[in-house]
């Protein structure tokens, strides 16, 4: 299951891609945190081999790498799913029910509160604050805000995403990242 | 042809985009070009609860402010009032000429930092030169010396945004007169307070004021360089930023010989990664340089040995957004807003149980029941007003009683809240005090950095037993344990984080004490909020049987037949609360209390 999360970087080699962005930011200081981000931007997550070429061009220490990408909750190390889907925990997405849709995400979509459903399609995740909070719950789909979120719409969300997704597979079907960028 | 008699706005920040606004400009911009407009973008008018918004002013620059414009409503207010000429008042919530219910959202505040937002496109430089922008830093480049800006802050009382409300003029003074050729200004932009969203909409609909008081500082410490740090989960804020940054760049108030002055003055954008405690100054600095945030010890302070060991002034954004009005308008116009010791406005997000939540811009005193009823229009749900969440997980839960308090810096710590950057989370009776207060522990506990141990250890100590309270397991006892915890963690606790994060147990445990004991004597939730001290029922006489319930539960719980009115599995039963939503009968209820075991 190595998903990735942009599907034309694919055919490029990835080892150029992420020498280009380790390159484009050599001229800043302390850059590694912003190189680490567009590595994940651009993969979707950072991998083992991404942290041992940074290693390798910058001469900064795997495990100082290791030490950032696991101190910062941004950072994923493992590959997500198709649709990135994030419910706000922030304190007015508390008080107005957010772990009710929490719940709801994990039951349409199989996957747990940061984990990946096993047809690799959705990825749930819990963050703070998306800062609509008078819009509360709020959630995060695919890049998409959505404000005042219900149990009913998250399952709706999912659903739909699921139909997009089939359509996609099956022979006929249309071209792929229909979606919005916020 | 082009129409002269009407312009448009349509509002398109992330929280207008959120309630639908992309889909209402994608709707309304074809309809409109029909009529010979081009509707303008603006960002955030603070109205957040009524978004999406679309403004019309007619040739005599009256203003007809719509709310709620999905897609379905744009074409109505195109119909009739763009084409008929007549305004569609039902759909009305501001007006030069209307009294509406939403008036005094806007009429009772006194917007000095809010008052372009949702007028000005934020993407255009143009736009904010139209109302001054940009005057304040040509009047200090070609008319103060750098020891005269401070001194007008320093007249004008500004006191940092950021939280702890440190006198912003102290702060450039020492960083000016510390040693070093190069120094920095870093912008304060991580607002991770889960509840605020201030920095943000400034951001995000008036970036160049920001950045305008950012140049300003850089000029009176002596910085040439600044950056930006601002969370990764503002991807607007970044964008309009950058926007602004390159525009300013281009018209030559940024970069080298500014406005011809001989000063240079660069600015970069460093996005945060999903780490809470690097809003601290230190740990922010880190970040920067890029490691691991943690806080360090303080002295030296940043002023002396700040980013790359260079003297560093840091300040926060709605900090820096009023320095361009002070110098425009003079330190005794500024200094006139406010109370004694807390000079100027204050910018809050009021977000909860409240009618009216947004972006709520008030002269400094103004009290929490103002704010409440008068702007925000009462609790929404129509249940009581219980407490207000002031400063985050930093801050503390005030009373409805203490409705009388003004928001100023002393008198909130007096109550043992802080002013903290500006959420104000509003709470009604549903509201569980101590699920509040665990969830804040769970917060702070999750973005202790883990450098010092009674915030890595305390924290999480204090939240075991928060969680055993919630669960019915608590003692009496552990309510002494929580206090004495509390205290522990805040003395040996090196930065704000661990210093501050027992205030919401603290605030919680001296006024809402019965909820406590109810907790741990009784094993009662009186908000019917803790999942293990509640159970689901269904009414037998009130249930039709029409089986919404059964279908809508998640874990198979519900049972029942046509015509016979259903029952819930106790044991089953995850407590999710998705049948209440479903039931349209009022059938279904939280009672207090764990459920009875049930019988085989
Ligand atoms: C845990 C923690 C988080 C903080 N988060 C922020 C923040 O998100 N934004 C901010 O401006 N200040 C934050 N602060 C305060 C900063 O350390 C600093 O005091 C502030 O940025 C200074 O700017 P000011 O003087 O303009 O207020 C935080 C402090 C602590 C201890
Ligand atoms: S608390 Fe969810 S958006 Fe702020």
């Amino acid at each position: 299951m190595s998903r990735k999360k942009n599907t034309a970087v694919t055919e490029k080699d990835p080892v150029e891609i992420i020498d280009a962005i380790v390159r484009k930011h050599s001229v800043d200081r302390g850059a590694t945190i912003p190189i680490l981000q567009e590595i994940q931007q651009t993969f979707g997550y950072i991998a083992p081999e991404a942290i041992t070429r940074i290693s390798d061009l910058t001469g900064i220490p795997e495990s100082e790498i290791y030490s950032i990408a696991t101190f910062y909750a941004q950072f994923r190390l493992q590959p997500v799913g198709k649709y990135i889907i994030s419910v706000c925990h922030g304190t007015a997405c508390h008080l107005a029910g957010a772990e009710k849709i929490s719940d709801a995400f994990e039951h349409a979509t199989g996957a747990k509160a940061g984990g990946t459903s096993e047809d690799g399609l959705f990825t749930l995740e819990k963050v703070a604050c998306l800062g609509c909070c008078s819009l509360a719950p709020v959630v995060n789909f695919n890049n998409e805000t959505h404000a005042r979120v219900t149990a009913d719409k998250a399952q709706a969300l999912v659903k739909a995403a699921r139909a997009a997704a089939a359509k996609e597979k099956s022979p006929k079907g249309e071209s792929q990242h229909g979606k919005q960028e916020v | 042809m082009e129409n002269k008699k009407y312009k448009v706005r349509v509002g398109l920040s992330t929280c207008g985009i959120a309630a639908g606004a992309g889909k209402t400009y994608d709707e309304i911009v074809p309809l409109l070009a029909a009529c010979g407009i081009t509707p303008e973008k603006t960002g955030c008018m603070g109205m957040c609860y009524c978004e999406p918004l679309v403004e019309v002013i007619d040739s005599e620059g009256k203003s007809y402010v719509y709310g709620n414009v999905t897609a379905d409503k744009a074409a109505r207010i195109v119909e009739e009032h763009i084409k008929g000429g007549h305004p569609v008042t039902e759909l009305l919530v501001l007006g030069t000429d209307a009294e509406t219910e939403h008036a005094p959202f806007i009429a009772k505040q006194h917007r000095v930092l809010l008052k372009h937002l949702g007028k000005i496109n934020p993407e255009s430089i143009d736009s904010y030169l139209e109302v001054g922008g940009y005057e304040a830093l040509t009047k200090v480049l070609g008319s103060m010396t750098p020891e005269e800006v401070i001194a007008e802050i320093g007249a004008a009382g500004l006191r940092g945004r950021g939280g702890a409300g440190f006198p912003t003029h102290l702060k450039w003074k020492y960083t000016r007169e510390a040693a070093g050729e190069q120094k920095y200004i870093v912008c304060n932009a991580d607002e991770g307070d889960p509840g605020a969203f201030m920095d943000r909409s400034l951001l995000e609909s008036n970036p160049h004021s920001v950045l305008e008081g950012m140049i300003i500082a850089g000029y009176a410490i002596g910085a040439t360089a600044g950056y930006v740090y601002c969370r990764a989960e503002y991807p607007l804020a970044i964008r309009n930023l950058r926007t602004a940054i390159a525009a300013a760049g281009e018209r030559g108030y940024l970069g080298k010989n500014i406005l011809g002055s001989g000063f240079d003055f660069s600015v970069q954008i460093r996005e945060g990664a999903g780490a809470f405690v690097c809003g601290e100054e230190t740990a922010l600095l880190m970040s920067i340089e890029g490691k691991r945030g943690m806080p360090r010890f303080r002295p030296p302070y940043p002023a002396q040995k700040g980013l790359f060991g260079r003297p560093t002034c840091i300040n926060n954004v709605e900090t820096l957004a009023n320095v361009p009005y002070i110098i425009r308008e003079g330190a005794a116009s500024y200094s006139r807003l406010g109370t004694e010791n807390s000079k100027g406005t204050k910018v809050f997000a009021l977000a909860g149980k409240v009618k009216r939540g947004g972006l709520v811009e008030i002269p400094m005193g103004l009290t929490i029941n103002e704010i409440v009823f008068d702007i925000g229009g009462g609790i929404s749900t129509g249940k009581k007003f219980k407490a207000v969440q002031t400063g985050g997980p930093s801050g503390g839960c005030i009373p409805a009683s203490l409705g009388d308090t003004p928001v100023d810096y002393d008198s909130l710590k007096a109550i043992g809240a802080i002013m903290g950057s500006g959420g104000m989370l509003i709470m009604d009776e549903d509201t569980c005090m101590v699920d509040v207060a665990r969830y804040f522990l769970t917060f702070t506990c999750d973005e202790s950095c883990g450098k010092c141990t009674f915030c890595r250890t305390g924290t999480k100590k204090m939240l075991e037993i928060l969680n055993r309270i919630t669960e019915g397991k608590g003692t009496e006892s552990d309510l002494d344990l929580l206090e004495d915890l509390a205290k522990q963690v805040m003395a040996g606790s090196l930065c704000g984080l661990g210093q501050t994060a027992p205030n919401p147990v603290l605030t919680t445990l001296r006024y809402f004490r019965d909820e406590y004991l109810a907790h741990v004597r009784d094993k009662r939730c009186p908000a019917k909020v803790c999942k293990a001290l509640i159970h689901y029922l269904i009414h037998p006489e009130a249930c039709v049987a029409c089986g919404a319930c059964r279908r809508n539960c998640p874990v198979g719980a519900i049972t029942g037949a046509k015509q016979t009115p259903h029952v819930i599995n106790q044991d089953l039963c995850i407590r999710c609360g998705l049948c209440l939503n479903s039931c349209k009968f009022n059938a279904i209820e939280v009672a207090s209390g764990a459920p009875e075991p049930q019988e085989a």
